[in-house]
C-alpha cells in the first residue's frame, strides 16, 4: 500500500479514537452547556427572580405646588402610577406600611428652591423607582419652566439636539486608511474570540498530540508502528488528525454560538452584540483569522509532537510541555495588552516573531490598517519556521521514538539526532 | 529472496554495538541469533528493518534495501512488547494490519484463524490490558504474522511463556516456515534454537563468534559429551587425559571430552573397575555447551 494510504490510516485512527473517547464528548458537552447558559443568561436570572412579577407601583402624590401634580397624573408609565391626593402625609405613610400603596411623593415650592420633591418609601435601599421618578421630575421641571418663560418648544428641541460630529480617516500614501470605530469594535470582538480559541487550541490540542505520541512510546507500540510506516508521515498524520478533531470541536461550538445569537438576536440588539457585533468586519479579516489560526496551530502542534517523541514516561509530558505553554501565555498577554494599544512598538515587533505572530499579527490586522506586505512578511516568517520545525521535528521524532531513558536532558537531543542520522 | 547482511557495523558515538557482521540468510530458512544481553541482536534487527541506519556496510532483502515501500511483506515482534493497552484486540489488529497494507476483511479472517489456533477466541473483544502477560504475547505474535510476511523477525519470541505456550508458538513458527516465510529470531532458550534453526549465529559484544549451519557448528566444536550412569565412585575419571569437564549427576556423571576417541579410553577404565554400569552414552555437544564456552571465553 502506498505511503499516502498509510497516512490516512494513521490520520483517521487518531481522529476516530479521540472523537469516540469519553473525554472528548464530555468537554464538548460542557462547552455547549456553557455557551447555551451565556446566551440565555437573562432568562436564567429571570428564573431566579420569578417571584418579583412586574406589577404596577402606585405612588401617592401630595402636590403643594398645585402645578406639577396635574402633569404627573397624566404621565403614567406601565409600571408606575401616580395618584394625586389630598390626604395627609401621615395617613399616607400608614397606607404605605399597610401595603396599600408603594410610596408617597410630596412636591413643594419655596423661595430658595423653586421645586422640591420628597419620595417616601418603606424600603429605600432596595427600590426600583427612585431613578425613574427623579428622571421624570427633571424633565417635568424643564418643560414647565421653559413654557412659563415663553420659549418655544421647537427652539428647545434644537437647543437640546446633539451636534452633528463625524470622524473620518485620511487615506495614506500606501492606500490604507486607519479603521473606523465600528470596524475596530467589530474586529476587536473577533480578535478576542480568536485569541481565546487559539490559546485554547494550542494548550488543549498540543497537549493531546504530545500525550498521544508519548502514550505510544510508553506502551512501546511505537516500534511496531514505525516498522510499518514512516515516522515522519505518522507525525504529520497525527498533527492533522488532531487538527481536524479540533476543527470539529470548534465548529460545533461556533455553530452553537451562532444558533444562540440568531435565536436571541432580537433580545440582545443594542447592547452586547453591538460591541461584539461582527457585522461591520471586512471579509479579509475572517480569512486572516483562519490563516493565522491554522498556521499558529501547526507551529505549536509540530513543536508538541517533537517534544512528545522525546519523553519515555507519561509523567514527563507535563514537564516538557511547560515551555510551550509559557510561549503561548506570553503571546496571549502581549495580545491582551495589544487590544488596548495596538500601535505600540512591542506589539509591532512581536508581530513578526514566530510563536507570537499568529496572535499578535492577527490583532494588528484586525485593529489597524496595515500594509499587505507586512502581513505577508509575518506569514512568510511563520511558514519558514513551521517548515524548519517540521524538518527538525521529523528528525527528532525518528530518533526519539527509539530512545528510552529516564527524565530528559539536552544531551538526549543530541543522541536523538544521532540515532536518526541518515548515513547513506 | 535472501537476506544479506554485508560487513555491517553500527556505532553509537564511541560505542560499537555491532562490529563487522556478515550473514546470509536464505529464503525459507529459520535463522537464530544468540548472544548475551547487549550483544547487539536488537540493534541488528532494527538495522534489518531500516529503523536505524548502519554506520558501515549494507543490508539487503531480495536484492534491495528494506524501506517503507516493502514493509507490508515484513513482520516484526519487538523485544519490548508493545500494544495499545486500552484498545480492544480486534480494533488493535485492524489498525496494525491496515498499517501493513491489509484490508479489514482479511485482517478479521486472519485474526480469527490465529485466535483459534492459540485457543483464545474469546479475547477478540477484550482490551489488551485485561489479558495476562502470556496472552498479550500471543496477541503480539499475531500482530507480527497477521500480514503473512515473507520475512519475519522475532526478537525473543519465547521469553516469559509457559512450556505449553512455547510449544504452541514453536508449531506456529514451523508452519510459517513451511508456508515459505523466512524467519530470523533471537532467543536465550538454547533448546528452542536447537529445535528450530538450521543456521545460527552467536554474537558477543557485537561480533559474531560462531556462525553457520547448526550441524557444522557442532562438528567443528569437536568436543563431545559422555553420560555415565553407574553405582560406583566416578571421581577418578577427572584424571583421564582428554576429559575437559566433569559434573556429578544424581545417577552418575556427565563429562565433556575434547575428542570422541577419549570416550573409548574412558570405557576401558570403567570396565577395569568392578562396578555396575547402567548407561554409557556418547552425546553430541549441546548448543548450550557451545554457547557457554564461546560467550564465556570472550568474557575472560
Amino acid at each position: 500500500m502506498s505511503l499516502m494510504n498509510k497516512f490516512w490510516v494513521v490520520l483517521s485512527q487518531t481522529y476516530m479514537t479521540r472523537f469516540k473517547s469519553k473525554s472528548f464528548k464530555i468537554t464538548t458537552a460542557l462547552f455547549l452547556v456553557f455557551i447555551l447558559a451565556i446566551g440565555n443568561i437573562d432568562r436564567i436570572i429571570e428564573l431566579f427572580n420569578s417571584d418579583e412579577e412586574p406589577s404596577v407601583t402606585t405612588v401617592a402624590v401630595v402636590d403643594e405646588t398645585n402645578l406639577y401634580g396635574d402633569y404627573l397624573s397624566n404621565m403614567e408609565s406601565q409600571t408606575l402610577q401616580y395618584d394625586v391626593t389630598t390626604e395627609s402625609v401621615a395617613s399616607l405613610n400608614e397606607s404605605v406600611l399597610e401595603g396599600e400603596i408603594d410610596g408617597v411623593l410630596t412636591l413643594s415650592n419655596d423661595e430658595s428652591q423653586p421645586f422640591t420633591a420628597t419620595l417616601r418609601l418603606e424600603d429605600v435601599l432596595n427600590n426600583s423607582i427612585e431613578y425613574e421618578v427623579n428622571e421624570l421630575l427633571q424633565q417635568l421641571k424643564v418643560m414647565v419652566m421653559t413654557e412659563e418663560s415663553g420659549i418655544d418648544g421647537e427652539v428647545l428641541k434644537s437647543i437640546y439636539s446633539p451636534v452633528s460630529f463625524q470622524l473620518e480617516a485620511i487615506e495614506k500614501a500606501d492606500g490604507t486608511t486607519s479603521k473606523t470605530e465600528e470596524e475596530i469594535s467589530g474586529a476587536r470582538g473577533l480578535v478576542y474570540v480568536m485569541l481565546f480559541l487559539l490559546y485554547f487550541a494550542v494548550i488543549t490540542y498540543g497537549q493531546m498530540i504530545a500525550t498521544d505520541i508519548a502514550n505510544e512510546k510508553t506502551s512501546r507500540v511505537m516500534e511496531i508502528l514505525i516498522s510499518s510506516s514512516s515516522p515522519v508521515s505518522q507525525m504529520f498524520a497525527k498533527i492533522i488528525g488532531i487538527a481536524l478533531l479540533g476543527l470539529t470541536q470548534i465548529s460545533i461550538l461556533i455553530a452553537t454560538g451562532f444558533f444562540v445569537i440568531q435565536t436571541r438576536a432580537s433580545d440582545f440588539e443594542g447592547d452586547f452584540f453591538e460591541v461584539f457585533g461582527f457585522s461591520d468586519i471586512d471579509v479579509s479579516v475572517y480569512v486572516y483569522a483562519l490563516v493565522f489560526f491554522l498556521l499558529g496551530y501547526l507551529l505549536y502542534a509540530t513543536l508538541s509532537a517533537m517534544l512528545g517523541s522525546l519523553v519515555s514516561r507519561m509523567e514527563d509530558v507535563g514537564q516538557l510541555m511547560f515551555p510551550v505553554i509559557i510561549l503561548i501565555v506570553i503571546a496571549f498577554m502581549v495580545s491582551m495588552f495589544g487590544l488596548e494599544s495596538p500601535e505600540s512598538t512591542l506589539v509591532t515587533v512581536m508581530s513578526y516573531i514566530p510563536f507570537f505572530s499568529p496572535l499578535v499579527m492577527f490583532l494588528r490586522v484586525g485593529l489597524l490598517g496595515i500594509p499587505f506586505y507586512e502581513v505577508m512578511l509575518s506569514i512568510g516568517i511563520l511558514l519558514v519556521t513551521i517548515f524548519i520545525l517540521g524538518y527538525v521535528g521529523a528528525k527528532v521524532y525518528r530518533g526519539g521514538v527509539l530512545m528510552y531513558g529516564g527524565g530528559f536532558k539536552l544531551k538526549d537531543l543530541k543522541q536523538v539526532m544521532h540515532l536518526s542520522k541518515k548515513s547513506k | 529472496m535472501a537476506l544479506h547482511i554485508n560487513n555491517v557495523t553500527k556505532q553509537f558515538g564511541t560505542f560499537t554495538a555491532v562490529d563487522d557482521l556478515s550473514i546470509t540468510i536464505n529464503e525459507n530458512q529459520i535463522f537464530g541469533f544468540l548472544g548475551a544481553n547487549g550483544a547487539g541482536k536488537t540493534t541488528t534487527f532494527r538495522m534489518i528493518l531500516g529503523l536505524i541506519d548502519e554506520t558501515k556496510g549494507n543490508i539487503s532483502w531480495d536484492g534491495r534495501q528494506i524501506d517503507y515501500s516493502i514493509t507490508d511483506s515484513i513482520g516484526y515482534l519487538p523485544e519490548e512488547r508493545g500494544l495499545y493497552p486500552k484498545m480492544q484486540v480486534k480494533e488493535q489488529m485492524i489498525y496494525l494490519g491496515r498499517l501493513r497494507g491489509m484490508e479489514k476483511k482479511s485482517i478479521i479472517k486472519e485474526l480469527d484463524y490465529w485466535l483459534d489456533r492459540f485457543k483464545i477466541p474469546d479475547y477478540k473483544e477484550k482490551k489488551v490490558e485485561e489479558l495476562s502477560k502470556g496472552n498479550q504475547q500471543k496477541i503480539q505474535f499475531i500482530s507480527a504474522v497477521i500480514n503473512q510476511p515473507k520475512l519475519l523477525i522475532l526478537d525473543e519470541p519465547f521469553s516469559g511463556l509457559d512450556p505449553v505456550n512455547v510449544e504452541l508458538l514453536k508449531e506456529a513458527v514451523i508452519e510459517l516456515k513451511d508456508k515459505g516465510t523466512t524467519i530470523v529470531f533471537s532467543s536465550h532458550q538454547m533448546s528452542t534454537v536447537e529445535e528450530l534453526c538450521e543456521s545460527l549465529c552467536i554474537m558477543v559484544k557485537g561480533k559474531p563468534v560462531v556462525q553457520g549451519a547448526l550441524k557444522d557448528i557442532k562438528r567443528q566444536f569437536g568436543k563431545k559429551n559422555v553420560l555415565i550412569h553407574a553405582d560406583m565412585d566416578l571421581n577418578f575419571l577427572k584424571e583421564v587425559p582428554g576429559v575437559v569437564k566433569y559434573a556429578e549427576t544424581a545417577e552418575g556423571c556427565r563429562l565433556q571430552i575434547n575428542d570422541e576417541v577419549v570416550s573409548q579410553a574412558i570405557l576401558k577404565e570403567l570396565i577395569v573397575r568392578d562396578g555396575f554400569i547402567k548407561r554409557f552414552d556418547l552425546l553430541e555437544p549441546s548448543l548450550n555447551d557451545i554457547f557457554i564456552e564461546k560467550v564465556g571465553e570472550s568474557y575472560e
